[in-house]
Order: structure tokens, then sequence, then C-alpha cells
């Protein structure tokens, strides 16, 4: 096929734009994803994943930039792209009043899917979600973990190449997040490519064998998880974290003599947080040092453990602290704000 | 398991789905417009609300534009101020007669619209049979503005005014003057009541004139009685048609009393020159106009139309703040079979409330369809044809279904006057007749009332159907371009 990208790229972004009036949503984004890969989509409300997606998915227009799924551009040859991919958009695709089979028929159907594949494909993946006992009830009555089971199932039926997941687990208890995340993986081991956004740093690093982080539109870093976390601990900075049952001020103020500790947090009465800038003899020296203050003072340590960096310290470290209210999903800028609020919900 | 349908399979099948596309473009394209549809209906008819307002709505709108608007049960115990200043034999016989005024009682003509008695209608149902209720309630008054007082205190409806001489002046052929007073605050009765007493007093004026002519043409022997079909147009002063023959034959029999003994030739004779001939209004089909008959056609297409305008602009739109249109545009289908889904199942919906409407009003109202059924169905098709468009429309720029609902509700006020659906479009002024010719409801109602009402065929109908067809496709053109382009935007 002409201009078949090699095999294991299966999505190409090349220089992708998004405006919406004058805001950029998405601003000028490239990246790629390996066949076969979960690739993870973190950033900040408004931040510009789920436009990314939509444009991936067919569903909006690029202002400028191509990107091209299985060798398909997204917009010229929309419908091929359509035939190699599903969504799990931030909104339920089900339909109420139709049976959870009802709706895996129907969208089957959508996709051209012959009835037996169609019902052989909509069995296996109801008792893969426990959802078999309650195919013939309507989706309405289901609960959100149930619905988003059943929509899963339905973003399955043509079993894509690419599944893109948008959010997959939010406002969903910890039983179904859980089983939803297992779920996620099963289907990495069976080689499905996954785009997944999510908030949750944990979600990410347990399941993305890349992330990329995304902020104002703009790819801002792209890496493995431990790639990504190495970016806020490459410095070799040491972080403790500490519960002394007879924590004392005396005691504080003897760890802070220690030529290696930069600072202190109190966490509470009984636990704090220390930073150390290991010297020569390494973070095994630190940890002496500490353990030998503390037992010189009468502490007792309940509890020590060294904190890793996590996705969630990346992701503040690259795109600060502040709140997102401005460039949030609904909620333009002042100037022109009535058409860019039009334009932006969906 | 896992194996058996893991990716590749679903691949491969993938792959063959392009393949049927490929060849069959435009089955596939039926079909999924089918999957649509199939959808639709069946997540309509899972709610058991909106199937019950469903069939409730278009009953609503039928019992309400039916018995809202006047018809001959409200001409009944009309209080009516009489001054009667003359006391003579004419006078005394004009009141008389106005406090004998009954109208057929009973079901079916009871029905019939005031077309019927206000407007010309044949002669034959008015005022015809003796045995009825009254239409007047009379209350004397003594003098004019006394009878004036009592209509702006809402005693009376109106008032009949006889002059002093009425008598002797109309015996020396001096053409007094007989006043009606009609309260103008009150326009429907004012109107019906004017109408009805200047058709009876008309009707009177003529038998007095034929009275006293029929002297001058006496000395002949008798001839056979009166014609059995009477009404007459006016002469002179009087307007419109004549009441019944019944009518006559009291009056007719009045006169004799007053004027003494003449043959019922020499009066026909008489009848004759003063009315040298006799208007007889005919419809195109038999029978009586019935108010109803006129309604059921605008009222059928106004709820089919709008039922199918607010249903596609309303679950587009709908679907599209809920999330689930995207999953349908995700899906390898032509945009095309969206909005051919829609439309299918829309319309079937729309054609079942068209039936609702019709046999209501044939069953509870007495319209009778002159035309065929397939017409009335095809032209209902049609209207809502060429309302697709701006259903389409309309989808594709409201982003919320609330927005959706508000750009119809402003459309359906307009267009629910300007198509004629409850008022006559002929009776509207030149420049709202000009915008009621660019409103398509129009001609479906137009076209369905020559089907229903004067069974008319496709020769009668062809302007109609070719401007909604053309209306439609014009549209179309607009809309779907105008949908593909906004719905990906």
């Amino acid at each position: 096929m002409m201009g078949r990208e090699p095999q294991d790229d299966v999505i190409v972004v090349d220089d992708l734009v998004r405006e919406f009036g004058d805001f950029t949503a998405v601003d000028h984004m490239s990246f790629r994803v390996h066949e076969g890969e979960v690739f993870g989509l973190l950033g900040p409300n408004g931040a510009g994943k789920s436009t990314t997606i939509r444009m991936l998915c067919t569903l909006l227009r690029p202002t400028g930039g191509h990107a091209r799924i299985a060798g398909y551009d997204v917009v010229r040859q929309a419908s091929q792209v359509r035939q190699h991919i599903g969504l799990v958009a931030e909104k339920l695709i089900l339909y109420d009043r139709l049976t959870a089979r009802e709706n895996l028929r129907l969208f089957g159907k959508l996709n051209h899917l012959p009835e037996q594949v169609i019902d052989e494909r909509a069995d296996y993946w109801l008792d893969r979600l426990q959802m078999t006992r309650w195919q013939d009830h309507l989706a309405g009555t289901f609960s959100t973990g149930m619905k988003q089971r059943i929509n899963i199932a339905r973003a399955l039926l043509n079993m894509p190449r690419v599944l893109f997941l948008d959010e997959p687990t939010l406002g969903l208890d910890p039983q179904t997040t859980r089983s939803i995340r297992e779920f996620i993986m099963e289907l990495h081991k069976q080689g499905m490519t996954i785009i997944l956004t999510t908030h949750m740093m944990a979600e990410a690093e347990m399941l993305c064998d890349r992330v990329g982080i995304v902020d104002h539109g703009k790819m801002v870093a792209l890496d493995t998880p431990g790639g990504l976390k190495r970016l806020v601990s490459d410095n070799g900075r040491l972080v403790l974290e500490l519960e002394i049952s007879n924590l004392s001020e005396s005691m504080v103020r003897d760890l802070q003599a220690l030529p290696e500790v930069a600072s202190i947090d109190h966490e509470s009465a009984t636990s704090l947080r220390l930073h150390a800038q290991p010297g020569e003899g390494g973070s095994t020296e630190v940890l002496s040092r500490v353990i030998a203050a503390i037992h010189a003072d009468g502490g007792r340590i309940l509890r020590l453990s060294t904190v890793e960096p996590t996705l969630e310290d990346v992701f503040l470290k690259l795109t600060g602290r502040a709140m997102r209210d401005e460039a949030s999903e609904k909620v333009a800028p002042r100037r022109g704000h009535w058409r860019r609020a039009a334009t932006r919900v969906r | 398991m896992s194996e058996v349908l893991g990716a590749s399979k679903g691949r491969e099948l993938a792959a063959s789905g392009l393949e049927d596309r490929r060849h069959g473009g435009g089955r596939q394209a039926v079909a999924d417009a089918w999957v649509i549809a199939w959808k639709d209906i069946l997540d309509f008819t899972r709610d058991r609300m909106r199937l019950i307002s469903f069939v409730i709505m278009p009953i609503f709108m039928m019992v309400m534009t039916g018995y809202i608007f006047p018809n001959q049960n409200s001409l009944q115990n009309m209080p009516l101020a009489v001054v009667n200043q003359d006391q003579g034999p004419l006078s005394r016989m004009i009141v008389d007669a106005l406090n004998k005024m009954t109208l057929p009682a009973g079901g079916g003509q009871a029905r019939q619209g005031m077309a019927a008695l206000g407007e010309a209608g044949p002669g034959k149902t008015a005022s015809r049979s003796r045995s009825g209720n009254p239409v007047f309630r009379i209350q004397p008054a003594g003098s004019l503005a006394e009878a004036k007082e009592l209509i702006k205190s809402g005693q009376a409806n109106g008032a009949v005014f006889i002059p002093r001489d009425f008598t002797r002046q109309v015996g020396q052929g001096k053409q007094p003057h007989l006043v009606v007073v009609t309260d103008q605050a009150n326009l429907q009765i004012s109107s019906m009541l004017s109408s009805v007493l200047d058709q009876f007093l008309g009707a009177m004026a003529t038998q007095v004139g034929a009275q006293k002519v029929a002297p001058l043409l006496a000395a002949r022997e008798t001839a056979p009685g009166p014609r059995a079909s009477a009404g007459a147009s006016g002469d002179g002063g009087s307007a419109g048609a004549v009441p019944g023959e019944g009518l006559l034959q009291m009056m007719a029999g009045a006169m004799q009393q007053a004027y003494g003994g003449l043959g019922a030739g020499g009066l026909q004779r008489a009848r004759a020159t003063v009315q040298p001939f006799v208007v007889r209004i005919e419809g195109i089909v038999p029978g009586p106009p019935n108010y109803f008959q006129f309604m059921a056609p605008g009222i059928m297409a106004m709820v089919v139309v709008m039922a199918v305008m607010m249903g596609l602009a309303g679950a587009i739109s709908r679907e599209r703040e809920i999330g689930t249109l995207d999953g349908i545009l995700i899906a390898p289908i032509n945009r095309l079979s969206i909005i051919i889904g829609k439309t299918i199942s829309q319309s079937l919906r729309g054609l079942v409330q068209g039936a609702v409407v019709l046999i209501l009003a044939i069953l509870l109202f007495h319209v009778k369809v002159y035309g065929s059924i397939a017409w009335v169905a095809g032209l209902l098709l049609l209207g809502i044809f060429s309302f697709v468009g701006l259903g389409i429309l309309i989808s594709a720029f409201a982003t919320e279904q609330e927005t959706a609902m508000t750009i119809l509700m402003t459309l359906q006020f307009p267009m629910m006057f300007l198509s004629g659906a409850f008022f006559p479009v002929q009776q509207m002024p030149t420049f709202m007749q000009g915008l009621s010719k660019l409103v398509p409801l129009t001609y479906a109602i137009d076209g369905l009332r020559k089907v229903i009402i004067l069974g008319a065929g496709w020769s009668a109908i062809q302007t109609e159907v070719l401007v909604l067809t053309g209306f439609g496709l014009a549209m179309l053109l607009v809309a779907i371009p105008a949908f593909n382009r906004v719905i990906t935007r």
C-alpha cells in the first residue's frame, strides 16, 4: 500500500496543530507510537490530550500538520483509519435504552461485521469483562463501572489495531479500576497498541511503556516512566521518610547539623521528610549517619524509607503547580469567549 | 479463547469489510442507514412516557383546535337586545321570528363548522328545524341607548332596533332603516351574529318585497306549490345567502296572515319578480363544508413536519451532546447513512403520528378523505422531505439539544400561522401571503387539503409536489455539506 510507514510505527504524528479561534489547543505536536505499545498521554486539564485523540480518531480536523494511523492519513483516508481504531472517549458511547448486547450488535453492524462474528466477539468480551449475566439488561440501568465495561467491549468489537482510551478509569470504584487496568495489560500482551490518557500517575506508571507529557498543546517530555523519573532524580538527591515515635526538637536540630542534610520537612508529630545530598560515601553513608544521629538522641525508629520520585513529581515539575482553569476544556480566555466556547463543546 | 479471537483475525475481518465497502458502496450505505434507523426506533419504543405523549400530542392538538374555534353550538341562546318602537304587525312578526329562530338539534349536523352557517353555505343547513334550541334570547329594551348599555354591560351580544312607524313606512314604500348593533369587543360572536341577522332580515326583506309585488301580478289562477330547492342571493342591501326554505315557508305564512289570502302560486311569481334568479351554492364534493375537513390536513401536516424536524435536529444534537454520535462517526460508514437513517426513523414516527391525527379526525370529527390515502401519505412524506435539510442544518450548528429546540420553537410559530394550518392563507394581507409562499409547509398543507377535501389526484397537486421536492433538494444540497463539515470541524 502506498505510503505505508515502517511496521513498528503504527501512529505517526507530525507537526499536528489544532486551533479553536485564536486559542491553540494542540501546538505543533509530533510523536510516534510503536506497534504493540501502551502509550500514555499525561497533562493538565485542557492541555490538548483529548483534542489530539479526537484528531487521531478522525473526529476533529487538524488545522495543520499530519497524522497517520496504520499508514493511513487521518484526514484524507479517514474511512480506512476508522477500520483500525477503537475509541473509549470521555463520554460513554452507549445507548441507555438498548441492552448491553443490543449495543454491541449495533456497533458491530456499523463496523460491517457479520452477525456471527459480532455474537462470537460479544460473547467473548462480555465474558472477559464479567458482564455476561447483564447482557440483556438495558444499559441505562447499569452502574458507571458496568457501563464502562460495555463501552470498552464496544470499542474492541472491530479488533482495532489501535485502541484509544481517554481516561478509562475516571470516576470508577477501585475494584472496577483495577479490573480495567488488568484488562488493559492483557490487551497489551495480545499485542494491541493502546493510547491512554489519565490523570492517575500510578496508572500511567503501571500500564505505559512510554509516557508523553503534554502541556499547552505541546509535548514537553516523552520517555519511559523510568526515564522521566530520572529527570527529577538525576541530581542525585536522596529523600528519606522517617517515623520516630519520640520525635523531638533536639533530634531534628541534630539531624539538621549533619553536613549531607539539605532540609527537613515536618510531616506530622512523629514523621518527617529529609532531603540529603550524598557526599563521597554515597547514600549508604547518609543512611548510617542519620540512623546513628537518631540513636544518639535515644530516638526509636518506627519506619525508614527512601522516597523514589514518582511521575507525579515529574508531572508537577514539568507543568508547574498552577491550576489550569484558563485553558480548561470549556472555559476559554475572555476575548472571543462566545465563539470558542461553542466550538469546543462536544 | 483469546488466541482464537486474536488481533490478527480481527484485522483480516476488518480488511474484508473494507473490500465489501469498495464493491457495494451504495447498498452498504443503505444497510447502514437501516441499522441506525432500527436503533433509533428501538430506542424510541423503550421509553413509555415518550410513547404515550407521542400519541397524546396529536390528540390534544386535534381536540384543542377542534373545540376552541366557534361552531354552531356557540350560536345558542345568544342574548339579543330588541328595541321595538313600531308595534305594527310587520315588526311584531320580525320579533316573533327572531324569538322562534332555531338551529337544527343533535349530533352530526351540530358539529358542522361555522362555515356552514356564517359563510356562504348551501342554503339548507341553517335554521331549518323548529325543534332545536333557540338561537336568540330576546331582551326587550326601550331605546337604542338602553340596548347599547345592555351590550356594554355584557347582557346582550347585539341589538336589533326597529324604528317608530316601521310597518307603515314599509307599507308606503319609504324604505325605512332597521338597525343591527354589534359588539366590537367580541369579534367572533359579533361577526356571526351580524351575518345571521343579515341573512335573516335580508330574507325577510325579500319576502316583504315579494308580498308587495304579488298584488300587482294577481288575477291569475293557482300554480304548483313552492319549489323544493330554495336558497337565494340577497338583493339590494342584504348580502349573503338566504336561510332555509323552512324559514321562508314560515314567513310566507305570517305574511299571508298579515296581508290577506294570496295564492302560493302568486307568491311564487312575485318572488321571481323581486328575485329574478336564484343562486345555489355547490361544493366540489357533496355535502356541507366541514370545519374539521379544513383543519385536519393542516394539523396533520404541521404535527408530522414539526415532529420530524424536532426529532431529527433533537436526536442528532442529543447524540452529539451525550457523546454517542462519536461512536457512529468513528464507524467506517458514510456520513450520508447517518442522515438517511435518522430521517427514516423520524419519518416513520411522523407517519404514525399523521395516521393518529387522521384516524381521530375521521372518528371524532367526521372528516372524510375524498382522495387517495396513498397521496396523503405521499404528500406527508414530501412535506417531511422538504424539511429534512433544515433539520440537519439546525442539528449541525446547534451543539446542544436545548439550542436546537430553541431554534425550532422560534421557527415553529411563524410556520404554524404562515402555512395556513389554522387560517386560510387567502385571508392574509398580500405581504404575509408572499411570506407564506416561502414556507414549504404551506404547499404540503395545500396539497393535503386538495387531496383530502376535494379528492384531487396527481394533476391537481403537481405544483405542490414539485415545489416540495425542489425545496427538499435545495435544503439538502446546503445541509449535507454543512453537516459533513461541521460534524468533524
